[in-house]
C-alpha cells in the first residue's frame, strides 16, 4: 500500500486529526500553525488526485478494505476532484490571512477552538466531495454544518449567536430532509452506495417512493445551497460571522451543496427521470430568476457591506442553478465553472472587507468612506472582485455569463438571456455604490492605524484577485475541466 | 518590426507607459516625459503599419482562445488603421495640451490622470485592431472603465453624479443591449469574426436583422444615438483634456467606429441594402442630428454646447453607415477623422478659455478675442471645419455623405445635412464673432487675461493646422478607405 | 374494508409522519428557542423510526449465527440510526449551548422579544 493509494483517505483524515491536535492546544498561534500545515497539505493531495483522475479516470478507494456496495467507498471522479481542488485551494489561501484576522476578532482563549472547528469544517466539506456513500455524505454534511454553526457563533456581534441558531434550525431541517430522502431510497433499493443506487434506480424507474425521495433530497440540499426561497439563513450568517469564516464559507459551503445537487440530480436519479419527466427544470429556472433579481435588488439597499455581498452570493447561486436548470452543454458548463469562479470572486471580496474590518472595526458602508486612499491595494482587490461580479469581460464573471447566455440561446430562450444580463445591471448599482463611497467620499476614519493590512493578509487577497483576471483569460483549468465534468454528467441525457 | 509584433506593441506600449507613469509619481517632469514618449512611440508604431495596409495586407495577431466563441484576435484593416492613426496622433497632441492644462489649473492627483489616460488609449487601440466582436467588446468595456476615473477626476459631488450617469448609461447599454447582440450573432453565425461581406447573410433575415441592428446601434452607447446620449453632456464635469479625449479622440470615435465596423463586417452592406432593414436607423440618426443641434443652440455653457454638437456630429457617421452604400460608408468613415480634428480644436480652445480667463459660458465671452486672438482664431478654424465649409477638412466628409444620400434616393437626408450645417453655423459661429467683434461688458477685469499656457497653444496650433491640411490632403484618407473590402 | 386495513397496517409510517409533522410544526409555531429545539429533536426522532421500522422483518430475529435462526431483521438501519442519534444529540447540545449564550446576551429566549431589539448595524 503506497502513500499515493491512501490519498483519498488522507484527504479527510489529515484535517480530522489536525482538528483533534488543535483542540489540545492552548495558544492560538500554535493551533494556527497546525491548521496552516494541514491546509497547505490539502491542495497537494487534491492536486495529485485531480491529475490522476484527469489521466486515468475515476478513483475508487475502499475504506477499511471492504468492497462496495457493502463497504463505504470513496469515489473521486472529475467533478469531485474539481471540487476537492477548489475547497483545498481556498482553505490554503485563507490560512495565512486568518492569523491576524482571527487574532483581532476572536478572544485569545477561544482561538485554538476556532482552528479546531475550522479544520473540522474542512474535513466535512472535503468528505462530502470525496465519498461515494449516501449516508456517509450525511455524516460529513453534519460534521461540516455543526462546525459551521460554532464558527459563525464566534463572531463579535451578539447577533452572531442568533444567526448561528437560525442556521442551526434550518440547516438541521435540511440535513434531516436529506436523511429522509436517503431513507426512502434505501427502503426501495437496499443500498447506500451512490453507484449502486444509480443502477438500481434506473431499474425501478420513477416510482412514487423514488419521486418522494427526490423531492426530499432536493429540498434538503436546496436549503444548504441557499436557493431562493430557502436562503434566509445566509445573509445573517455571513454578516455576523468572523471575517475569515465568511470568506471561507462564501467560497466553499454552498458550492459543496451544489455538488451534491449535481451528483443526485444527474448521476443518481439520472437525467432522463429528473429532466424529462418532471418539471424540475422549470422550477429551477423560476427560482433562479427570482434569486438573481430579488437578491440583487435587496443587496442594493443594504448598509452593511457584508450583508450586501451575502445577498449578492444568493443571486450568484441563482446563476449556478440557472445553469443546472438549462441542462445543456453550454449552460451546465456555465453553472459548474461558476462554482469556481464565484468562489474566487467572493473569497477575494470578503477577504478585502475583512481587511477593512481588521483596521476599522466595522463593515458598515459609511465607515468605508474614503478608505481607498489609505488602503489602496485592498480596495483594488475589492474593485476587481466587483468588476467580476458585474461580468466585465476579461474577468471570470464574464466567462460564466457567456456560457450561461449561450446556453440559454441554444435552447432558444432569448428572453432568459436578456434577464441574465439585466440582473448583472443591478449588480452594477450595488457595486458602484460601494466604489463611489470608498474612492470619492472624504475619509471618515483618519486614525493612523488605518493603513494597509499586514502582508500575510494582503498576499492571499491579491492572489485571488489576480486569479479572477487570470482565469478570466486562460480558462483551460476552470472551464476546461468543468466541460469534462459536464460531459460525464450529461451522458445520461438522450 | 514585423507587422503582428507592431500590433501587439501598439497595445503594450500604453500599458507600459501607464506603469512607468505610476512609478514616476514623485517626479512630475519625468512623468510628463514618459507620457510624451509613450505617445510618440505609439504614434510611430501605428504609423509604421500604414504602408502595409496600403499594400493591401491585413496583418493579424493574437488568436488567444478563452472559451468556445470567446477569442481575442487582432487584425488590421483600413478603417481600423484610420481610427488608430487618428487616435494615437491626437493622443500625443492631447498629452501636450494636458500638461499645459493640468499645470495651469494646478489639478490634483495628476499621476492617476495620466495613468488612466494611457490605459484608455491602449483600450482604444484594442478596439481599433479587433478582429472579432468579442475582442471589440472586451476593449470597449475596458475603455468605459478606464475613463470613469477620468470623468470623476475632480471628485466633487457634481463629478460623482456625472460619473454615475456616464457609467450607468454606458455599462447599461453595453451589458443589456450590446452583449446580447453579440451572443445572438455568435449563436446565429457560429462565429463573431469580422469578415468582408458580413457574417449574417443567410443566417438572419427579416425582422431579426432589424432587431439585431437595433441592439447593436443602441447597445453601442458610445455612439450617443438618441435617446442614449445623456452620458455625453453629463461627462462635461471632467477636466477639458478628458472632454477633448472623449469627444474627439477615443470614446465617441470608438462608438461610431464600432457601429461602422459592425455594419460593414457583420451585417454586410449588401444585406442591409437589399433587405432595407436598416432604413429606420437613417431616420433615427437624422433625428439625432437635428435635435442635438437644436439643443446645442440653447446651451449657454460652452462645453455643454460642444457636447451636444458632438452628439449631432456622431450621427453623421451613423448616417453614413446606415446608408449602406460605398459613398455613405466613405463619407462616414472620413468624418471620423474630420470631426475628431475639428472638435478637439474646439475643446482645446474651451479649455484654454477656462484656464486663462476662467470663463465657461458663451455669454461671457464678449470681447475676449482681443486678449486671446490665437485661441479664438483657432476656434473659428475648427468651427468652420465642423460646419463643413472649405477650406477645412470637414467639407469632404459632408460632401461624400450627401453624395451617398443621393445615391440611396434619400433626398430628405440631403436636406437634413443642409439644415444641420445651418444649425451648426447658428451655434458655433457666434462664439468667435462675439469674441472679436462685440465690445466687452463693463464688469470684466481689464488686465490679467492673457493667452493660455504655451503647451496648450502648441496643441491648439497643431490641430487647427491639421483642419486646414486635411482639406488639401483628404485624398490620402480617401485612398486608404477605398481599400476596405466592402463585399 | 380492504382499503382500511391497508391503511392501518402501515401504522409505523403513520406514526413517523405524525412525529415528523408535529416536530416541524413546533419548530415553526413556537417562539421559545428551547421549544424549537425540542421540536427539532422530535422531527429527528421520526427519522429514526423511518429507518428502523421497515428494517424489522415479521418473524425475523437479530442476526445471530445459529442454525435455529434463518430469517434476520436488517441490522444496518440500526447502525445508521446510531450515527443519526449521535448527530442529533450533538445538534441538540450545540443548540442548547447557543440558547444559554443568547440568554446571557439578550436576557430572554423568546424570539418575539429578541427580534424587535435593533442593534447598531
Amino acid at each position: 500500500m503506497t502513500l499515493e493509494q491512501q490519498l483519498p483517505a488522507l484527504q479527510v483524515i489529515l484535517p480530522l486529526f489536525g482538528a483533534l491536535i488543535c483542540a489540545l492546544m492552548r495558544r492560538g498561534s500554535l493551533a494556527w500553525g497546525i491548521a496552516l500545515g494541514v491546509s497547505f497539505a490539502m491542495p497537494v493531495i487534491s492536486g495529485v488526485l485531480l491529475a490522476e483522475v484527469l489521466s486515468n479516470g475515476p478513483i475508487s478507494y475502499h475504506l477499511g478494505g471492504w468492497a462496495p456496495p457493502w463497504g463505504i467507498e470513496y469515489r473521486v471522479d472529475t467533478l469531485g476532484a474539481y471540487l476537492l481542488m477548489l475547497i483545498s485551494a481556498i482553505g490554503a489561501l485563507i490560512m495565512p490571512y486568518a492569523r491576524a484576522s482571527v487574532a483581532r476578532e476572536i478572544s485569545a482563549d477561544k482561538q485554538a477552538w476556532f482552528y479546531t472547528m475550522y479544520l473540522l469544517c474542512l474535513t466535512g466539506l472535503l468528505g462530502i466531495a470525496i465519498t461515494g456513500d449516501a449516508f456517509n455524505i450525511f455524516v460529513f454534511l453534519e460534521v461540516s454544518s455543526l462546525s459551521t454553526y460554532v464558527l459563525i457563533a464566534m463572531g463579535k456581534d451578539r447577533r452572531a449567536l442568533l444567526s448561528a441558531y437560525q442556521y442551526l434550525i434550518m440547516g438541521t431541517i435540511g440535513a434531516t430532509f436529506y436523511v429522509i430522502g436517503i431513507g426512502l431510497l434505501y427502503s426501495v433499493t437496499g443500498t447506500l452506495n451512490l453507484v449502486d443506487l444509480t443502477a438500481r434506480i434506473s431499474e425501478i424507474g420513477p416510482s412514487r417512493p423514488v419521486l418522494a425521495a427526490l423531492a426530499f433530497l432536493e429540498v434538503g440540499i436546496s436549503l444548504k445551497l441557499a436557493l431562493f426561497p430557502l436562503h434566509v439563513w445566509l445573509p445573517n450568517a455571513y454578516a455576523y460571522a468572523p471575517s475569515v469564516v465568511t470568506a471561507f464559507l462564501a467560497a466553499t459551503a454552498t458550492k459543496v451543496a451544489v455538488y451534491l445537487y449535481l451528483r443526485f440530480l444527474f448521476s443518481v436519479f439520472g437525467v432522463s427521470v429528473v429532466f424529462k419527466g418532471l418539471p424540475v427544470p422549470e422550477i429551477l429556472l423560476a427560482l433562479s430568476i427570482a434569486a438573481m433579481f430579488g437578491a440583487s435588488l435587496v443587496a442594493v439597499f443594504q448598509d452593511n457591506i457584508k450583508r450586501m455581498l451575502a445577498y449578492s452570493s444568493v443571486a450568484q447561486i441563482g446563476y449556478i442553478t440557472l445553469g443546472i436548470g438549462l441542462a445543456n452543454k453550454m449552460g451546465l458548463t456555465g453553472g459548474v465553472v461558476h462554482l469556481i469562479n464565484h468562489a474566487m470572486m467572493k473569497g477575494a471580496l470578503f477577504m478585502a472587507i475583512g481587511a477593512v474590518v481588521y483596521r476599522v472595526g466595522s463593515a458598515r458602508l459609511e465607515d468605508f468612506a474614503g478608505i481607498g486612499r489609505r488602503m489602496p491595494l485592498t480596495m483594488a482587490v475589492f474593485t476587481l472582485g466587483g468588476l467580476s461580479i458585474i461580468g466585465t469581460p476579461g474577468t471570470v464573471g464574464f466567462v460564466s455569463k457567456w456560457y450561461l447566455a449561450v446556453g440559454a440561446l441554444d435552447k432558444g430562450w432569448w428572453w432568459l438571456m436578456f434577464l441574465l444580463v439585466a440582473s448583472s445591471l443591478v449588480s452594477v448599482v450595488y457595486i458602484g455604490r460601494v466604489v463611489e463611497v470608498i474612492w470619492f467620499r472624504p475619509l471618515l476614519h483618519t486614525g493612523t492605524t488605518v493603513r494597509e493590512v499586514p502582508l500575510a493578509m494582503l498576499v492571499p487577497m491579491l492572489l485571488l484577485a489576480t486569479a479572477t483576471i487570470y482565469f478570466g483569460i486562460d480558462t483551460t483549468l476552470t472551464a476546461g475541466i468543468a466541460g469534462r465534468a459536464v460531459d460525464m454528467l450529461l451522458a445520461g441525457l438522450s | 518590426m514585423t507587422q503582428d509584433a507592431a500590433i501587439i506593441a501598439a497595445l503594450l506600449i500604453p500599458l507600459a507607459g501607464a506603469v512607468l507613469i505610476v512609478l514616476s509619481h514623485r517626479h512630475p517632469n519625468v512623468r510628463e516625459t514618459v507620457t510624451l514618449v509613450t505617445g510618440g512611440a505609439l504614434f510611430l508604431t501605428v504609423a509604421s503599419l500604414v504602408s502595409d495596409v496600403f499594400a493591401g495586407a491585413s496583418p493579424e495577431a493574437g488568436g488567444f482562445v478563452i472559451a468556445p466563441g470567446l477569442e481575442i484576435t487582432f487584425r488590421l484593416e483600413p478603417l481600423g488603421m484610420l481610427f488608430a492613426l487618428v487616435a494615437s496622433g491626437l493622443w500625443l497632441v492631447n498629452s501636450i495640451y494636458s500638461i499645459g492644462y493640468m499645470r495651469g489649473n494646478k489639478e490634483h492627483r495628476q499621476t492617476m490622470f495620466y495613468a488612466c489616460f494611457a490605459v484608455a488609449i491602449g483600450a482604444t487601440m484594442g478596439v481599433a485592431f479587433s478582429a472579432n466582436l468579442v475582442t471589440l467588446f472586451l476593449f470597449y468595456e475596458v475603455l468605459t472603465l478606464s475613463t470613469y476615473p477620468l470623468v470623476t477626476h475632480k471628485a466633487t459631488e457634481e463629478a460623482v453624479r456625472g460619473g454615475r450617469i456616464y457609467l450607468m448609461i454606458l455599462l447599461g447599454t453595453s451589458m443589456v443591449l450590446l452583449l446580447p447582440a453579440i451572443i445572438w450573432t455568435y449563436v446565429l453565425a457560429g462565429t463573431t469574426t469580422f469578415a468582408a461581406g458580413g457574417i449574417l447573410a443567410g443566417k438572419a433575415d427579416g425582422i431579426l436583422v432589424a432587431i439585431l441592428l437595433a441592439l447593436f446601434a443602441f447597445g453601442i452607447g458610445k455612439a450617443a444615438i438618441m435617446p442614449f446620449h445623456r452620458w455625453l453632456p453629463a461627462a462635461m464635469v471632467a477636466p477639458t483634456p478628458v472632454s477633448a479625449f472623449l469627444h474627439a479622440v477615443a470614446v465617441v470615435k470608438a462608438g461610431v467606429f464600432s457601429v461602422m465596423k459592425i455594419v460593414i463586417y457583420i451585417f454586410g452592406i449588401d444585406l442591409l441594402a437589399t433587405t432595407g432593414q436598416g432604413t429606420w436607423l437613417l431616420y433615427v440618426a437624422a433625428a439625432t442630428i437635428l435635435i442635438a443641434s437644436i439643443v446645442a443652440m440653447t446651451r449657454d455653457n460652452l462645453k455643454a454646447r460642444l457636447a451636444y454638437s458632438t452628439v449631432s456630429q456622431l450621427s453623421y457617421v451613423v448616417l453614413g453607415a446606415a446608408l449602406a452604400n460605398t459613398l455613405g460608408i466613405l463619407g462616414g468613415s472620413m468624418h471620423i477623422a474630420m470631426h475628431a480634428v475639428g472638435k478637439i480644436t474646439l475643446f482645446f480652445c474651451a479649455g484654454a478659455i477656462y484656464t486663462a480667463a476662467h470663463k465657461t459660458k458663451v455669454s461671457e465671452l464678449a470681447g475676449l478675442g482681443r486678449k486671446m486672438p490665437f485661441t479664438f482664431a483657432a476656434f473659428a478654424v475648427g468651427a468652420i471645419s465642423i460646419i463643413g465649409l472649405p477650406p477645412m477638412g470637414g467639407t469632404w466628409s459632408k460632401w461624400y455623405l450627401a453624395l451617398g444620400a443621393m445615391e440611396a434616393d434619400q433626398f430628405i437626408l440631403v436636406v437634413v445635412l443642409m439644415i444641420s450645417s445651418l444649425l451648426n453655423i447658428a451655434y458655433l459661429l457666434p462664439i468667435p464673432f462675439r469674441a472679436f467683434f462685440v465690445r466687452p461688458g463693463g464688469d470684466d477685469a481689464a488686465g490679467g487675461i492673457a493667452e493660455a499656457p504655451l503647451a496648450c497653444l502648441i496643441a491648439i496650433g497643431i490641430t487647427a493646422t491639421a483642419c486646414v491640411l486635411l482639406f488639401f490632403f483628404a485624398d490620402a484618407l480617401y485612398n486608404l478607405l477605398q481599400l476596405m473590402k466592402l463585399r | 374494508m380492504a382499503v382500511f386495513s391497508e391503511i392501518v397496517s402501515h401504522y409505523n409510517h403513520w406514526i413517523t409522519i405524525f412525529l415528523m409533522v408535529s416536530g416541524l410544526y413546533i419548530v415553526v409555531a413556537r417562539g421559545n428557542m428551547v421549544k424549537k429545539l425540542v421540536g427539532l429533536s422530535l422531527f429527528q426522532t421520526s427519522v429514526y423510526l423511518l429507518y428502523l421500522s421497515p428494517g424489522k422483518i415479521l418473524g425475523g430475529t437479530p442476526p445471530i449465527l445459529d442454525p435455529n435462526f434463518a430469517v434476520y431483521s436488517n441490522p444496518l438501519p440500526h447502525v445508521l440510526m446510531l450515527t443519526a442519534i449521535v448527530v442529533g444529540v450533538a445538534t441538540l447540545a450545540l443548540g442548547l449551548a447557543l440558547v444559554v449564550r443568547i440568554n446571557e446576551e439578550y436576557g430572554t429566549i423568546e424570539e418575539d422579544e429578541i427580534f424587535p431589539v435593533k442593534d447598531d448595524e
